[in-house]
């Protein structure tokens, strides 16, 4: 077994990404915030467990799942090589980018190869991981977010913070002032009535966005799945954003992680029925679309895009790989279950994390896909209270707690881990070295059975003297927790008192009351 | 040394890790046994359920139901390989899916009438699959009003599995489970963002001895 600190570390905060508990700290103050995660995470959740209650085979499905990924990433460079021989002879263009700076320059190249200086963009949790938007506008090219939620964000210049509602921060005022407020400013600006019913808000948006899917020649995408033996990519979606970006511009440039591959056709049968009901808590989302190449005609008929290009990611997710305990985190299919079920992300939401996957699946992901070398990596692993309830809704059974005692390890002491495909070795995280030593001192009092009953009925003597919390170091620990009553006598005291003298007697230790 | 040959060394460096895994296919193949009939009662209710309209009708019906369906349409759209006869009573009229037609100019139109591939009946999901009777993707996507007829009993399946055997991928597919959706705004369902706000499915009787006009289940 394995040495397991479960205390917080203490690290400075930097002003970009504050250490998680600084940046939760702030977040739980927030009523409105708050309120608004309460009612999202718990409606979403109770819908789940009745969609996915309908399947009998449910575990089944979720045991087909997990193999069916573990396979893939067992045999990647296979799989990997197999989907490029079929995209390109489904007439597209693959391409790889080991990091986040490649893939971006890979995409505004393409982007600038057309001529055009704008794209429409569907959800995309791969371009925000490696900041695509940012990389454009500095290239002169505009891309604007064309889910519902994005666009919320994008207009209010905010951080997206859930996976699958990534405003659900934002009530229906604050996303009315949004909308009248930017819309102007990039196009079609919002009704000059515009009330903040759900149904107007999103009219807005529908007639502000079909402004730019009309006339749009660019559009970059993810992709939920790509199936190896086809070349067939598949990306699941509700409001037709989706489908128009696939559908109506004439290049279509997909950035996708290396790990959504899956072998066969086949195998999207059982991530159709877990990735809605997870998800949405659907029986399906409203639109799925799936496409091979630019069209079987090339887009000679005008269905679909006539260039198609695939840009396969890294981007640490090799590095992940290498960890034979964090790798089931590249199981994921992004469905955020466990962002519904999780009592730290309901009270501290997306923000707190740092990133563009919040949550459990984010406290795990992201440290392994950035290394642990920031203050709010080396935090993310403690972001959480090892209740389970991830584990037990994820549709492809990743272990995340068996995960975050993993990282937590590995911050507090150190350890080999493979950063840009090269095994180095990671120092113990500084914050820990004054636990380390307590750790030490107490392993030599334990040794030596005098010292320490000695040191007990001390403590027992001077307990009204105890403070509330420790100085120094010791106050990460207590500034959280209440720092246990020192007992008047020691258990120890006690047992020998109490029954090591009935045994002397030789009545039944089972016949006496309970101790006091 | 390229992108792709140094990921696929980390890979190979990486993947040296517990033994091949067997993949279980015990899961079930479809979610009960049903009659022709119960399944289309199905997919029925689980269109209804995702506030698509759903309507049924047997091939001497379908013109008049179709008709009826397009008033107040000033413009219908129909795909190449669309029977004849199935708009042969409707007044609206009738654009052509052209490779040439703009995205502004199918804007401009007011329905589309499809058929379709498969429809799922767990899942209330009809497949498109750019077929003759069906037309580019595009095409039921722009218009605001979309009517699918599906033939029942032989389009019909229970069950994903069984829709992905059915299916070519190497085809562009279009899964549609009711009409366009969000609930990014407080988790309040609003339909049609982008796609169709209307979407209406005729369940097309093509069995004459099942017998026309069934009425809906509850």
């Amino acid at each position: 077994m394995t040495a397991v600190h479960l205390g917080m570390p203490a690290f400075p905060a930097s002003p970009a990404f504050p250490a998680f508990p600084d940046a939760a700290r702030e977040a739980v103050r927030d009523d409105v915030l708050r309120a608004n995660l309460r009612h999202a995470t718990h409606t979403i959740r109770d819908k789940r467990a009745r969609a996915v209650g309908e399947l009998a085979d449910w575990d089944r499905l979720r045991a087909a799942g997990k193999a069916v990924k573990d396979h893939t990433l067992a045999h990647l460079d296979r799989y990997l090589l197999m989907l490029e021989a079929s995209v390109t002879a489904a007439g597209g263009t693959v391409h790889w980018a080991a990091d986040a700076d490649e893939a971006n320059r890979i995409v505004t190249d393409l982007v600038l190869a057309t001529g055009e200086r704008e794209v429409v963009k569907v959800k995309s949790m791969a371009t925000q991981e490696i900041g695509l938007n940012e990389a454009l506008e500095a290239a002169g090219i505009a891309a604007y977010e064309t889910d519902l939620a994005e666009l919320i964000v994008q207009l209010g210049h905010d951080r997206p913070s859930h996976i699958l509602v990534p405003a659900i921060h934002r009530n229906r005022a604050e996303i009315r002032e949004i909308f009248t407020r930017e819309m102007g400013s990039w196009g079609r600006p919002a009704p000059a009535d515009l009330d903040d019913s759900p149904a107007a808000l999103a009219e807005a948006a529908r007639l502000h966005l079909r402004e730019k899917f009309l006339r749009a020649k660019v559009a970059v995408s993810g992709a939920n799945f790509m199936v190896a033996e086809t070349g067939t990519m598949v990306v699941l979606e509700s409001e037709g954003n989706g489908r128009m970006c696939l559908t109506l511009p004439e290049t279509l440039i997909s950035v996708v992680g290396i790990e959504k591959v899956v072998p066969t056709f086949r195998d999207l049968e059982v991530f159709l029925q877990t990735l809605p009901r997870s998800s949405t808590a659907e029986r399906m989302n409203p639109y799925t679309t799936m496409w091979t190449g630019p069209g079987p005609s090339k887009g000679a008929d005008g269905d679909g895009p006539s260039a198609f290009h695939l840009v396969l990611l890294d981007n640490g997710r090799t590095d992940t790989l290498a960890d034979a305990t964090g790798r089931q985190a590249l199981r994921c299919i992004r469905c955020s279950a466990c962002l519904n079920v999780c009592p730290v992300y309901e009270r501290a939401g997306g923000h707190a994390y740092g990133s563009v996957y919040p949550g459990p699946i984010g406290a795990i992901l992201s440290p392994q896909l950035r290394g642990t070398g920031s203050p709010i990596d080396a935090t993310l692993p403690y972001a959480s209270t090892l209740c389970g309830a991830c584990y037990e809704v994820c549709p492809v059974a990743i272990d995340i707690p068996e995960v975050l005692l993993h990282l937590r390890e590995r911050v507090a002491q150190g350890g080999p881990v493979t950063r840009r495909g090269i095994r180095v070795r990671l120092r113990p995280a500084h914050g820990h070295t004054a636990e380390r030593a307590a750790m030490r001192a107490a392993r030599r009092l334990l040794d030596h059975p005098g010292a320490l009953r000695a040191g007990e009925r001390l403590l027992a003597r001077a307990r009204r003297l105890a403070p509330r919390g420790l100085p120094g170091p010791g106050r990460a620990w207590t500034d959280t927790r209440a720092l246990p009553a020192i007992p008047a006598e020691s258990f120890r005291d006690w047992w020998a008192r109490e029954r090591g003298s009935t045994r002397e007697r030789g009545t039944s230790p089972r016949g006496r009351g309970t101790p006091r | 040394m390229s992108s792709k040959d140094r990921i696929l060394a980390r890979i190979r460096r990486a993947a040296s890790g517990p033994a091949d895994t067997e993949i279980p296919r015990d899961y079930l193949r479809v979610h009960g046994a049903r009659t022709p009939a119960e399944r289309a009662d199905l997919l029925a209710a689980h269109l209804t359920e995702y506030r698509a309209k759903v309507h049924r009708t047997d091939e001497d019906g379908l013109p008049l139901l179709l008709a009826r369906l397009l008033t107040g349409s000033r413009t219908v759209l129909a795909p190449p390989g669309l029977p004849p006869y199935w708009l042969s009573a409707a007044d609206a009229t009738r654009v052509h899916d052209r490779a040439a037609s703009t995205p502004a100019e199918l804007d401009a139109v007011d329905s589309v009438v499809t058929g379709c591939a498969l429809a799922i009946a767990e899942t209330g999901t009809i497949v498109l699959d750019g077929s003759p009777d069906q037309g580019r993707r595009r095409i039921t996507l722009i218009p605001d009003h979309h009517i699918c007829v599906v033939r029942v009993p032989e389009q019909v399946v229970d069950s994903v599995p069984e829709a992905l055997e059915r299916l070519d991928p190497t085809r562009p597919l279009t899964w549609i489970s009711g009409p366009s959706a969000t609930s990014d705004i407080e988790l309040d369902r609003v339909e049609g963002v982008h796609g169709p706000r209307t979407l209406e499915i005729v369940l097309l009787d093509t069995d004459a001895q099942w017998g026309p006009c069934l009425p809906m289940s509850p």
